[in-house]
């Protein structure tokens, strides 16, 4: 995979497991495996506030809480990122697989 | 006196009013419980009521009957909820309730209103949801006449009260259409936020597998957006329709209305809880209980349960002054109705997902885990004497708090 020329720890599934070793170039990649590539601005607002929202709370944002408050509501969250937003958004920002809930 | 407040006695609320009477001095404590109901509905049996196995009051107690006698009990809605004066409002004669301890278990409810078009025009005539007694009772009423069709139960997002539940169902209603010799007028799709049939990967392969053997079609990864009424079809956020005869909905669950108002809960009104301690994340005299946690265990009473014997413990160290252990470990143990007189048992917690192997319980056991057998069956029918009897007055239970591996298989 891509990613891994970056030299970053990746889990079986293609998810980051350490959300320090981001970079923009990173989220890039991750858009053309997931093929949403290239990212637009609205991809970015939801991926910055994301990650800006995981940092500050210390837990990765449901999708009711981006589509709530991140300025992209849950429709056009599906329109950016199409069949599982959440965990295509995880990817992008450098997160761990969502724990879907038990 | 030092005073304790318990908000909500529900399964939690009860339990641990029943153990801490038995652990304070009461000499020295004054408990009080505060609900808005005055009826305990045990929640597991809801899901017999549409196939006509439970009626409505084989589900309902006077909760006073369950609560201690030395405890206060003040049947009140609840304003609000003001950790920083410790006091908590009541709607019932404008009370205000001073507390040096607080205890929020307000559980969760569904509020189908998150859904359009799931409470308008069809709402209980073919759309229903059996996570209330009334809408259980509705379902009851409507399948005694209904002449078959395509059944669609959609789970509208996760987390969800008891996430077996919807298997659960699909199962007994499985049996009960062949039992009413229909089987093959009826079309059985579950329809699912997941990915799978279940949320941890063994368990999902197992329960797949037998929705495959009893022809109920998997849909996975559907979000639903909004409920067309007129065209009786669920529609996803990604343009998916499926049309419907039978809509059994699993709405939105969500943490009670106060939690919000106090401005106490993430954005479904849960409130956030230390993962191993069930202190309150924000609060350092407040505990959180049974449903009302923002936690990623099951809400389900087998985890209030154990949550309550490891909080009992910890408040006591808690109170003489030492650190709070890291003891709660996310177990769960469910029964997983599985049709025909036949269920399954799970026990899992935060790490350890469902295994297959045998479950020891001294005087009843071994029950198989993850594997379908008679004696699952009657251990989830049983149990409703015990949650009543045994459980809720927090009397002892043949089950560790946490999770054992034993008569677990590994591979």
């Amino acid at each position: 995979m891509l990613t891994k020329e970056l030299n970053v720890a990746l889990d079986a599934e293609g998810f980051m497991t350490d959300p320090s070793q981001w970079t923009p170039e990173i989220a890039e990649m991750m858009a053309v495996e997931e093929g949403i590539a290239p990212l637009t601005e609205r991809h970015w607002q939801v991926i910055n506030w994301v990650r800006q929202e995981a940092a500050s709370s210390g837990e990765f944002p449901s999708l009711r809480a981006i589509s709530k408050r991140s300025g992209v509501d849950t429709k056009e969250l599906y329109e950016l990122f199409p069949k599982g937003p959440a965990r295509k958004i995880a990817r992008c920002a450098g997160y761990p697989k969502p724990k879907g809930c038990i | 006196m030092k005073r304790l407040l318990i908000l909500g006695g529900g399964t939690a609320g009860t339990m641990v009013a029943n153990r801490l009477v038995h652990e304070l001095d009461m000499a020295e404590w004054q408990i009080t419980v505060v609900d808005q109901d005055e009826t305990h509905y045990y929640q597991p049996g809801f899901l017999f009521i549409p196939f006509g196995a439970y009626g409505k009051a084989d589900v309902m107690r006077p909760k006073r009957d369950y609560l201690p006698r030395e405890v206060e009990v003040i049947i009140s809605e609840i304003r609000l909820i003001e950790p920083d004066k410790n006091q908590v409002q009541l709607v019932k004669e404008n009370r205000t309730l001073r507390y040096d301890y607080l205890i929020i278990a307000t559980g969760s409810h569904i509020v189908p209103e998150e859904t359009p078009g799931l409470m308008e025009d069809e709402w209980r005539k073919s759309i229903f949801d059996f996570y209330t007694p009334d809408g259980a009772v509705a379902l009851h009423h409507f399948l005694r006449t209904w002449q078959g069709g395509r059944l669609v139960l959609n789970v509208a997002e996760m987390p969800i009260k008891c996430p077996v539940a919807p298997l659960e169902f699909l199962f007994l209603a499985d049996a009960y259409f062949q039992d009413r010799n229909m089987r093959d007028r009826v079309e059985l799709i579950y329809a699912t936020p997941l990915s799978s049939a279940f949320t941890k990967p063994i368990a999902a392969r197992q329960l797949g597998d037998l929705l495959e053997q009893k022809n109920i079609k998997l849909v996975t990864d559907f979000n639903i957006a909004s409920v067309d009424p007129d065209k009786k079809a669920i529609l996803s956020y990604d343009d998916q329709a499926i049309e419907f005869d039978l809509l059994v909905s699993i709405p939105t669950n969500m943490g009670s209305d106060v939690i919000e108002r106090s401005g106490m809960g993430d954005d479904l009104n849960f409130v956030p809880t230390e993962k191993h301690t069930l202190k309150a994340r924000d609060y350092d005299n407040i505990f959180v209980l049974g449903d009302a946690t923002n936690l990623p265990s099951s809400k389900a009473g087998s985890v209030a349960h154990f949550q309550v014997d490891v909080f009992i413990e910890n408040f006591m160290r808690y109170l003489d002054g030492l650190e709070l252990l890291p003891t709660f470990d996310g177990h769960a143990n469910c029964f997983i109705e599985s049709g025909h007189g036949k269920g399954f048992l799970i026990d899992f917690n935060y790490d350890v997902e469902p295994l297959p192997g045998m479950f020891p319980m001294p005087g009843i056991g071994p029950f198989s885990l993850l594997k379908e057998s008679r004696v699952n069956h009657w251990g989830k029918m049983m149990f409703r004497w015990t949650y009543w009897n045994v459980l809720l007055k927090g009397k002892e239970m043949p089950i560790p708090a946490q999770m054992s591996m034993a008569g677990k298989w590994q591979r």
